[in-house]
């Protein structure tokens, strides 16, 4: 097990190396100078020249790629050139917007996916089946923003029971949760029909297995084998997707939070992109890298503990 | 040639069995498919044109699908839209073809060794990119155009192809035709080319059909912040994203895109789930 540790831990590091080394050259090679862009048509060259040495945008290429690593492992993030505040404080505001949503978005779609799945599975081939399966084809194939625009125009427009868009802050707690509702349901759809689908599948890999007859063989009832011994088996791979799919959702709220008008993470990038902010662009998409490659090491370790096969096979 | 091999080995079973899925999203696919193309030729009004006085009409009448806020008709946005849909989805599907099964056969000859690390490695990095985070990134880096949005969807489908045709491929190594082949005299490299690539054909046009609905949908998306396509090209998101603010007065002009995706996403996945149960004769056999 610590071999397999080490050999995992060493891997998680070159991929989160691999991942700053290839941001850092993305945003190398956007066009545009940053120091003119700041001071605008009329600046004068000294001036722009003189921001550019302030800013460290005339050093080596590597000593720039140090000094951003550097500060990301130590937190300094750096100070975005727009807004003229620490990146960390940028990103910590607007991370109670983004985190939310995603937990918000996961649990919907976590409490209809499994009852729906299982229903599925229960009844493979039926009426409940049949239809439980449809509905998950329309929703994989439903654009999340239309659908959150379907949502605004009937629960916002229509019904007034939820805000269109904006946030008002975690002042009022019911206020901002309302606020997030229509598009945590947006976000969770394609989700949970995913989820579902994985669900109904797993599960019916359970019940063709031989200790489910064995289970009946003894005398438990369809239901109770199925629910003491299928369902909780077959949570394994549901669970790892569930995983995945939050650091999904965190990353795949920017066209939602366009949709609401929050103030999210996604905002922040959209924002930083079109201003050339590029030290806020960097540090958020590496921040988000960084969740997705950690979420899906942590989902291997927990497997790897869960199931000794896997460790071997490293 | 499938047919044929069918016929001899299981007899009883219908040389041509098309599939409920196949039918319907086959149908639906070609629908949008024949729209694209009648486009090149004629739209039932010119899509250029700016009609305001004839605006956010309803559908029926002249205008089959109604109109939008500068008077024109939804129905021929609808025809150029799919034209954009479609060609930047195939595209994005050729790159990630055209790149990753290559890698993934090159993976698999030579399993086991530095090189085949190397690509998996790589894999699983493009893998850990929020897909949506990195193709706007490029599309900003770049410019927002067709073309980068083409190339920003096409990166992500290059790992699901390579590790998808690496997993096909090594089982196929371990039969006995392949050693065969290599008592042959016939290199790796050739094998793979020869004898393992056809062999995994139909899963790449499974996988091929799924990825090219998912390149639908992040179009639509890319498009929709603005990022896709740009005017005067039609593109699906764009209408949507135009019609954002008109949904309380006129719910048809954000209605009309958002079906279309959805008709064209259905049937694409339809169409892949049942080509999948169709040539992969294990899957039948279950069900059976």
């Amino acid at each position: 097990m610590i071999r397999y540790l080490a050999k995992r831990l060493l891997s998680l590091t070159l991929s989160l190396i691999a991942a700053s080394l290839v941001i850092f050259a993305v945003i190398e090679v956007i066009p545009g100078d940053p120091a003119a862009f700041m001071l605008g048509l009329n600046a004068r060259p000294e001036a722009v020249e003189a921001l550019r040495d302030q800013m460290g945008l005339n050093d080596p290429l590597f000593l720039r790629y140090l000094s951003w690593v550097g500060g990301l492992l130590t937190g300094d993030f750096g100070t975005s050139w727009t807004y003229k505040t620490p990146v960390a404080e940028l990103v910590s505001d607007r991370i109670w917007v983004s985190l939310p949503l995603a937990v918000y978005a996961l649990i919907l779609s976590t409490l209809v996916a499994f009852p729906a799945g299982i229903l599925a599975a229960a009844r493979r081939g039926g009426l409940g089946d049949v239809s439980i399966m449809g509905a998950t084809q329309l929703g994989v194939a439903i654009p999340n923003f239309w659908f959150a625009m379907i949502l605004v125009l009937v629960f916002a427009i229509n019904l007034r029971w939820f805000p269109s868009g904006g946030f008002p802050g975690w002042d009022d707690p019911l206020a901002a949760l309302k606020s997030l509702t229509l598009p945590a349901i947006a976000l969770a759809l394609p989700q949970a029909a995913i989820l579902a689908r994985v669900m109904r599948s797993s599960l019916l890999d359970m019940l063709s297995e031989d200790f489910i007859r064995t289970a009946r063989a003894k005398g438990l009832s369809r239901r109770q084998a199925l629910w003491r011994h299928a369902v909780r088996n077959a949570l394994i791979p549901v669970l790892t997707i569930i995983g995945l799919q939050f650091a999904f959702l965190l990353a795949g709220g920017i066209i939602i939070e366009q949709v609401f008008f929050l103030p999210g993470l996604g905002r922040l990038i959209f924002q930083s992109i079109s201003a050339r902010d590029l030290i806020v662009v960097e540090s958020v998409v590496m921040l988000l890298v960084f969740t997705v490659i950690v979420v899906n090491f942590t989902v291997d370790l927990a497997y790897a503990l869960v199931d000794p096969r896997l460790r071997s096979r490293g | 040639m499938r047919w044929s091999i069918r016929a001899c080995g299981r007899g009883a079973r219908p040389v041509v069995h098309l599939n409920r899925n196949i039918l319907l999203g086959g149908t639906l696919s070609l629908l949008f498919l024949g729209l694209a193309a009648l486009s090149f030729f004629w739209t039932p009004f010119d899509v250029t044109r700016l009609d305001i006085p004839d605006k956010l009409q309803p559908p029926g009448g002249d205008h089959l699908l109604g109109t939008d806020h500068f008077g024109r008709d939804i129905l021929s946005m609808i025809m150029m839209g799919a034209r954009t849909s479609i060609a930047v989805a195939v595209l994005a599907v050729g790159i990630g073809i055209a790149v990753g099964v290559p890698l993934g056969l090159l993976a698999a000859a030579r399993r086991g060794t530095l090189l085949d690390e190397v690509i998996m490695r790589g894999n699983d990095l493009v893998f850990a990119f929020p897909s949506l985070v990195i193709a706007i990134l490029i599309t900003a880096v770049f410019g927002a155009s067709a073309v980068n949005a083409i190339i920003a969807i096409g990166i992500f489908n290059i790992p699901v192809f390579a590790r998808l045709a690496r997993g096909a491929a090594l089982p196929i190594w371990e039969r006995d035709f392949i050693l065969a082949a290599r008592v042959f005299g016939k290199s790796r490299l050739r094998i793979s080319y020869e004898h393992i690539l056809p062999n995994i054909t139909n899963l790449m046009i499974v996988q091929g059909t799924i990825q090219f609905s998912l390149g639908i949908l992040a179009e639509a998306a890319l498009s929709y912040i603005g990022l896709g396509a740009q005017p005067p090209t039609a593109s699906w998101g764009r209408m949507l994203a135009d019609a954002q603010t008109l949904t309380a007065i006129a719910p048809h002009v954000a209605l009309v895109p958002g079906l279309a995706i959805v008709l064209m996403v259905l049937g694409l996945n339809l169409l892949g789930d049942g080509l999948r149960d169709w040539l992969d004769p294990r899957i039948r056999v279950q069900r059976v």
